[in-house]
Parts: C-alpha cells; structure tokens; sequence
C-alpha cells in the first residue's frame, strides 16, 4: 500500500509540468485583453445562443409554465397551480413508470458498468492486441437508431425468433414464451435490449481508459504482493473513476429517457409493466389530451434526471477528495 | 506485463463472445432480410440463397426514398449549422473572457444532459401558431431542423470550446500582434487547425440527428413526405410486421446502413468523441 502511495507521488511530478505550463500561460492570455475588445466574445455566442436559448431552453420552461394549467390543447388554458403535481405523486401509473425506470436503470447502466469492470479486470494484465478489431464490434449497437434496434430485438424475441429457437435447441422448451409480450418477462427483455446497447460503451471506456494507467503502478502492487483482486481494487478501479463516473451519468441518463425502444418494442404494454415516463407523457400529452399534466411529468422526468446527474457526479467528486 | 498464455486466450475468448454478442442481433435481422416472406424463417436460418426482393419491395411500400430525402436534408442542414455556430461560441468561450462568459457556460453545459424530450410539448404548440410571426411550421422541415440544431449547438460548444483551449495561446498571440482581428484570428489561423475537431463533431451530429425518433414523431407524423426514415421505419413495422417480417427486417436493415458505412469508414472520429468528449471535463 506505501509503496503504491509513493508511486502515485512519483507520478504526480510528471504531470505537473504540463499543467503547470499550461495554466499560467492561459493567465497571461488573458492579461494581454488590454486593447483587444474582448467583449466581442459575444458577437461570436450570439448565433449559437439564439439556437440554444429559443428551441431548447425556452421550451424547456415553457415546459414547467403548461404544467401548471389544465389544457387539452385545444380550448382554453385552466390555471391549476400545482394541482398536476399533486396529481402526479399519487398517480400510480406515474409511480409505477419510474419504478420501471430504476429497473432499466439497473439494465442499462449497473449491469454494463460491472460487466465493463469485470472484463477489464481481466484485460489489465497485459497489454491487448488486436483491441481495434473488437472495439468496432463493441462500438456498434451505440450507433444504432433506437427503432432498428427495436425491430432486431423484437425479431429475437419472436415466438419463432432466435432466442426461443435457442431455448427449444437446448431442451428448455418450458422457457419459451413471448417475451416481449408477457406480464413477467416484458420489463427484463427490455431492460437486456439496454444492456446490449451500451455495455461496449462502458467497456471501450474501462478498457482505453486502463492502458492509460501507469505500468509502475502495477508493478508497486505486485511488489507488494498484491494478489489480482487486491491489484484491481488498489490500482484499477481508483484509476478508472473518470471513466466509471462517465459511464454511469451517460448510461443513467439514458435509461430514464429511453423513449424509442419502448415505444417500437412494447409501447408500454403488456397491461403497462413497461411504462416509462417519457412514453406516459407521450400518451398523456398526444393520445389522452392531458396537455398541462402532461407537461407535469415531462418536468418531474427533467427534475429527476437533473439531481441523479448532480448526485452522481457529487458522490464523484468526494470520492475523490477521500 | 505479466500473464499466463491460457489467460490471455481466455481473456481474448471473453473479448470476442462479447465483440460477438455487439453484433449478433444486427446480423440476425440482416439474416431475416435476406429471405423472403415464402422460406418462413425461423430462429437461426442462415440466408443460404440470398434475395434481394424483401429489400426492394420495403424501399417502395415503405416509402424509403422520401424518408431518406427528408433524414439527410434533415441531418445535413443541423450538422453544418451546428458546427458553424459551435466553432463560433466554442472560440469565445475557448479564448476569450468576456461579460456574463462564466454564467453562459454552465447554461451551455447543462444542454448536454437535456432531456430534450421534456421540450417537445410546447415545440408541438409553438411550432402550429409560431409567435409573432404566425405561420404554422409543423409537418415541414424547420420543425426538426430547429430543435435539433439548438440541442446540437450545447455539445458543439462543449467539444469546440476545449479544442480551442487546447491551441497554444502563443499562436493567437502572434496573429494578433501582426494585426489580425479576431476574425481573422479564427478563420485563417484557428479553423485550418481545427478540421479534425470540426469532422468529428459533424460526424456525431450527423449520426444523431439520423436517428433521432421523437422529434420526427410529434412534429412531422402529419406529413408523409416531411416523415425521417427512422419514422418510416416506425410505421412500416406496425403496418407490415405481421404480414412479411422479412420486409420490416429489410426495412430496419436499410436505415441502419448509413449509419453503418459512415462508422465503418470515419471510426476513429466517433471513438474520439464519444470518449474524449465524455471525459474532457
């Protein structure tokens, strides 16, 4: 343990003079602005900014501003207050959608991001060939449009599809079922359809991001006598914090937004044990004509995902401090 | 470093399962494609005889040349404004200090994690009765092309603002004293520089704005021929997928294709930008 601390010290002063150079000279960047009309900066955000703020920001709080009428979007507009939102925590199906939610959670950003670690794990004691060629491959469902991804999965999970055909190979024909049309069954398949798509994701990240980690690293460990699991939590896993922090804002954020695969898989359904909260507000706002609750729960899905971010890059950064 | 020979083959054996498993559900569907509706595919069935026909008759009944006009019009409009106005307020943010820069920053950032899904109400609304100016833009193009370029321009910003701190402010410095205005600064010392951050910044937006599904769904179902081939797509699967899945599988396969070509040629672009973007901060 002393001698990976020492290491790490060592290390330290390799990086210093790169950053050291790199911040004063920044510093002296800016005291050159005399003469320079540095508030021209502004013509330059300008463009971007009037993107940004009309169709993105300015709906987003015209958002919250519909949430608190009671509108079927078409006669009009009943100030409510917040009735939606009281509405909305004793609404069931709400509740249940964001029950959903943390499952896919689970899905799409705990299982790739162990998954991702576990293989790593393995890789890190050597250096990989070849990583190009599987990189391609474990890249690829990333890229994928969310309604091609939802026709493959629904193919493999046809009565006649892959993975029943599978189950019927090997003798477990009591398995077989509709998966993606089953009370039980519905949520989880949903759920693997996420796994699939981001656990290369986390992987390339781990993977790239530990051949970056010093070999000397290693080397202190094992000269300490660091067996393989004490070397990947000593060494590996601290040095892939950046990494791992990214993967679970990034794959999070995704689960609670996942809207395309839901809605060309199941569209909620069987009997909505896989509503989510982006297609219950779909529903509400387009399909039931509930507009200004509607705009409720698109503001408690943004709420959400706002503090899970904060929360996780938060718990992040005391890690770091520890 | 140090390893036995029988782990690296188990470690290289685990590798591949999983590169295996990334792919194995896009050839299964390129597999279904491959059939037709009469060889009543099942499972595994490997395309032995190969046919074309599913891809053909989904490119017409699912109206795909329409679909991929309005995806590339679309994709391409976003992606080269996007990246004009993100080399613009990355430069700023990147070499300038200026009034409110240490506010406006964090608004840009905070566009990253948007879930822009929670903008698509009032995007219906406003976009039927555009205030002010009173023309209704639903079911055209500006209705996708607008949102898309507003929430491509937060990760512009991000992905060009750290390019152009990474440039040496000694560069700058030089154009400057010989009198360059800051114009001239960005365009003839900084954008030369800035190509490959610039390609894979467009390459990204690009291959989101193909994909994207909501947008299209609320704000140009109404339109057959305004309709981006992943709705297409969409549509094409709920009509015809209990008739012919080969079709639909066809149908999936070719908006995928894209995509895929453009992946398989600019890769490095998209590994660069999907993990160097996400780590950069």
């Amino acid at each position: 343990m002393a001698a990976v601390g020492s290491t790490a010290d060592e290390a330290a002063p390799g990086e210093t003079p790169g950053a050291a150079s790199r911040r004063p000279s920044r510093r002296r960047d800016r005291a050159l602005a005399p003469g320079v009309p540095r508030n021209i900066g502004w013509l330059y955000v300008l463009p971007g900014l009037l993107f940004y703020g009309l169709f993105t920001l300015a709906p987003m709080i015209h958002t919250v501003y519909y949430s608190l009428f009671s509108w079927d979007g078409l006669t009009g507009k009943t100030w409510v207050g917040i009735a939606n939102y009281s509405e909305a925590i004793r609404d069931h199906d709400l509740i249940w959608s964001f029950i959903h939610s943390g499952v896919l959670i689970v899905f799409y950003a705990v299982i790739p991001v162990v998954l991702g670690l576990l293989l790593t794990a393995a890789l890190t004691r050597f250096v990989v060939r070849g990583f190009r060629f599987f990189r391609t491959a474990l890249f690829l469902p990333q890229l994928i449009a969310g309604v091609v991804v939802a026709q493959a999965w629904t193919w493999i999970y046809a009565d006649d599809g892959p993975l029943n055909e599978f189950l019927r190979l090997v003798g477990l024909d009591s398995w077989v079922r509709p998966w993606l049309g089953d009370f039980t069954w519905a949520l989880p398949s949903l759920g693997v359809i996420g796994t699939w798509v981001t656990y290369g994701l986390c992987m390339v990240l781990f993977i790239s991001g530990v051949q970056k980690i010093p070999a000397t690293l290693y080397e202190a460990a094992r000269v300490d006598g660091a067996g393989p699991l004490r070397e990947f939590f000593i060494v590996t896993l601290p040095g892939l914090r950046g990494e791992i922090l990214v993967a679970l804002v990034l794959t999070t954020i995704n689960a609670l937004r996942s809207f395309d695969i839901v809605y060309n898989t199941t569209a909620g359904g069987p009997g909505g044990t896989t509503l989510v909260p982006s297609m219950y507000m779909y529903q509400n706002a387009f399909l039931y004509n509930r507009v200004g609750y509607a705009a409720a729960v698109a503001t408690i899905l943004a709420v959400v995902i706002f503090v899970l971010a904060g929360l996780v890059l938060r718990v992040g950064d005391r890690s770091e401090a520890a | 470093m140090t390893a036995g020979r029988l782990e690296r083959i188990g470690s290289y054996g685990v590798l591949a399962a999983f590169a295996f498993l990334a792919i194995y559900p896009i050839l299964s569907i390129l597999f279904l494609a491959l059939h037709t509706k009469t060889d009543l595919v099942t499972g595994f069935a490997f395309p032995l005889h190969p046919d074309l026909s599913s891809f053909k008759a989904a490119w017409t009944e699912g109206h795909f040349a329409t679909g991929f006009k309005s995806s590339f019009i679309v994709a391409a409009t976003v992606t080269a404004v996007s990246a004009v106005l993100s080399i613009g307020t990355g430069y700023a943010f990147g070499t300038m200090r200026f009034f409110g820069d240490s506010i406006l920053f964090p608004i840009f950032l905070l566009g990253i994690i948007f879930p822009y899904e929670a903008t698509v109400i009032p995007l219906y609304y406003d976009f039927q009765d555009v205030p002010l100016l009173h023309i209704n833009l639903l079911n055209t193009y500006w209705a996708l092309i607008l949102p898309q370029i507003g929430q491509s321009v937060a990760f512009g910003t991000f992905w060009m603002r750290a390019f152009f701190r990474s440039v040496p402010p000694s560069l700058v410095e030089a154009a400057r004293i010989d009198g360059a205005s800051s114009f001239g600064v960005l365009w003839r010392v900084l954008v030369p520089q800035a190509r490959p951050a610039v390609m894979t910044l467009s390459v990204l937006v690009f291959v989101y704005t193909w994909n994207e599904f909501l947008l299209a769904l609320v704000l140009v179902s109404g339109s057959e021929s305004h309709q981006t081939a992943p709705l297409g797509l969409s549509f094409f699967a709920g009509a015809a997928r209990a008739g012919d899945p080969t079709k639909v599988a066809a149908a999936a396969v070719l908006v995928a294709m894209p995509i895929v070509f453009v992946y398989l040629f600019l890769q490095r672009h998209f590994v660069r930008g999907m993990l160097a973007g996400a780590l950069k901060e």
